[in-house]
């Protein structure tokens, strides 16, 4: 789906609306992915990323989105200064050839105080447009441009009508679903259409055989 | 409904009776579930930025931490010589503002990228000035420009990094070429050959920036990028037709695209960026990397 403010907008800070845009949706994605404030960031920046992070400010819009920042916050020029400030620690490294991801991409791995952690990888489109590509080793493919719950499972019998019950139990309609496997796991990224409540994500954390839920809002 | 050619605009022209402004309102509604209330007021807010995009470049100080811009768009908005007319002058000293500001990480809207923001905020305010187009009018200006610049991400790029400065600039300057045409009166015929003559011209335009940074040659780009705008759209209401059509022009801008070498999409490894001088500029800015601790 493509709207026409993917192509008049986003409202932003400059310069790059893939390196700077982008990136700063990158890190706000992570930060939802942890679902708690971080306080510790490890960032690898492939391909275009890492050669020209610096000149964009690829490395402060990342911070940034950790940090809750949206893509138009004029903060974001300072987001490195700020994290020392709000006690977020960050490093960067920088991986100049990897064929197989799109020619700007970044791994996020986010820390919360209590050693939670989540890893996810993701590429910036042009435009401001991003696509999150791997989660905690799962492959995935999605854009942020509705809201959309993560969550991981046993893979068992039966969970995909458990999970799309609680949804529709709030009477919320799913856009897109899609499944991947690992071993004994499986994950899940639901887009749905509507907002969805609280009770929705604590039903679906209450089973049993579910580890992780979240909502990533779209970024607008 | 499903747009991914300009056959398929005219095809929802016909169906709905509607000029393409109307066609995509009613696009951005089935595909977002928003009201037409919604779309009008988030292009109203979109032209809001870029004029204020405007303004801020030819009144604040835009001084980029390379210091290789330094408040140019002023003086040439300022230029005692005219080489053309004064108009002519002022609507690419707007193109260099929004520059400018996009550099000095201040607010933009990119239109349809940040590299290219100036273009779409020069032409429309320009047209504004000078045609005494109203802010509803613009809007429908805005609608036609993402018309065409949806057509490209469908079948080209507009990236960078995948379709040089041609997917930036060049899709900028269409979308330009494209709302000019339809401010003036123009035909659809008449926008799809602006839209054409446009991107023709900025074929095969490599994105070599140096020192990886938005700032040179981009600034030039965007100004040329609004004489593009204005040249195709002149050309086009005069009645020249394109002779290849709009959908083609875009799958050849997407093989010229494939064609063109990374080291000439935005990883500042060819063109430019690999000059002797814009070497010496990347050591002297960039390589005091602080990547963390």
């Amino acid at each position: 789906m493509t709207s026409i403010f993917d192509i008049l907008g986003p409202v932003m800070i400059g310069p790059s609306s893939s390196h700077t845009a982008g990136a700063a949706k990158l890190g706000l994605v992570a930060r939802q992915l942890l679902g708690a404030e971080p306080v510790k960031a490890e960032i690898t920046l492939y391909n275009s990323f890492a050669r020209t992070y610096k000149g964009h400010g690829t490395d402060r819009a990342i911070v940034g989105g950790i940090l809750g920042m949206k893509p138009d916050d004029e903060r974001l020029r300072n987001s490195l200064e700020i994290a020392k400030e709000n006690g977020l620690r960050y490093e960067f490294k920088l991986i100049m050839k990897a064929p197989k991801l799109h020619p700007n991409s970044a791994r996020i791995k986010l820390f919360d105080k209590d050693g939670n952690k989540i890893e996810m990888v993701g590429s910036s489109l042009g435009g401001g447009r991003i696509e999150v590509v791997e989660i905690e080793g799962f492959k995935v493919s999605f854009s942020v441009m509705t809201h959309t719950i993560v969550i991981i499972a046993d893979d068992i019998p039966g969970s995909i009508a458990h999970i799309s019950g609680a949804i529709a139990e709030k009477n919320i309609n799913i856009a897109n679903m899609f499944v991947s496997r690992e071993e004994k796991l499986a994950n899940m990224v639901i887009e749905v259409d509507q907002e969805v409540p609280n009770e929705v994500l604590q039903k679906i954390s209450s089973f049993s055989w579910v580890h992780y839920v979240r909502l990533v809002e779209p970024i607008v | 409904m499903e747009i991914n050619t300009f056959e398929d605009i005219l095809r929802y022209c016909r169906q709905l009776n509607a000029t393409i402004p109307e066609v995509m309102i009613e696009y951005e509604i089935k595909k977002t579930g928003k009201t037409r209330e919604q779309v009008i007021d988030g292009l109203r807010k979109i032209l809001h930025v870029m004029l204020e995009s405007v303004e801020n470049g030819l009144t604040r100080d835009v001084k980029s931490p390379s210091g290789m811009l330094n408040n140019y768009a002023k003086k040439v908005f300022n230029a005692g010589i005219n080489v053309l007319t004064v108009n002519f002058k002022k609507a690419i000293a707007r193109a260099m503002a929004v520059s400018e500001v996009n550099a000095c990480m201040g607010r933009i809207a990119a239109a349809p990228t940040a590299g290219s923001s100036g273009i779409m905020p020069a032409v429309i305010s320009t047209m504004m000035e000078e045609h005494g187009i109203n802010e509803d009018k613009a809007i429908e200006g805005l609608l036609v420009a993402s018309a065409i610049g949806l057509l490209i991400v469908k079948n080209a790029s507009v990236a960078g990094s995948e379709a040089g400065c041609m997917g930036e600039t060049g899709s900028a300057a269409a979308m330009g070429a494209s709302a000019i045409v339809y401010l003036l009166g123009g035909s659809n015929k008449q926008i799809e050959s602006a839209s054409c003559f446009a991107i023709q011209s900025a074929m095969g335009l490599v994105c070599d920036p140096i020192a990886g940074l938005v700032e040179i040659p981009c600034i030039f780009r965007n100004a040329v990028g609004v004489a593009n705008a204005f040249t195709s759209a002149q050309i086009a209401l005069a009645g020249v037709e394109s002779v290849v059509p709009l959908d083609e022009v875009i799958l050849a801008m997407n093989e010229v695209a494939e064609l063109m070498s990374p080291k000439l999409k935005e990883t500042a490894q060819g063109g430019l960026a690999n000059t002797k001088t814009a070497r010496e500029i990347q050591r002297r800015f960039l390589y005091q990397i602080d990547i963390g601790k």
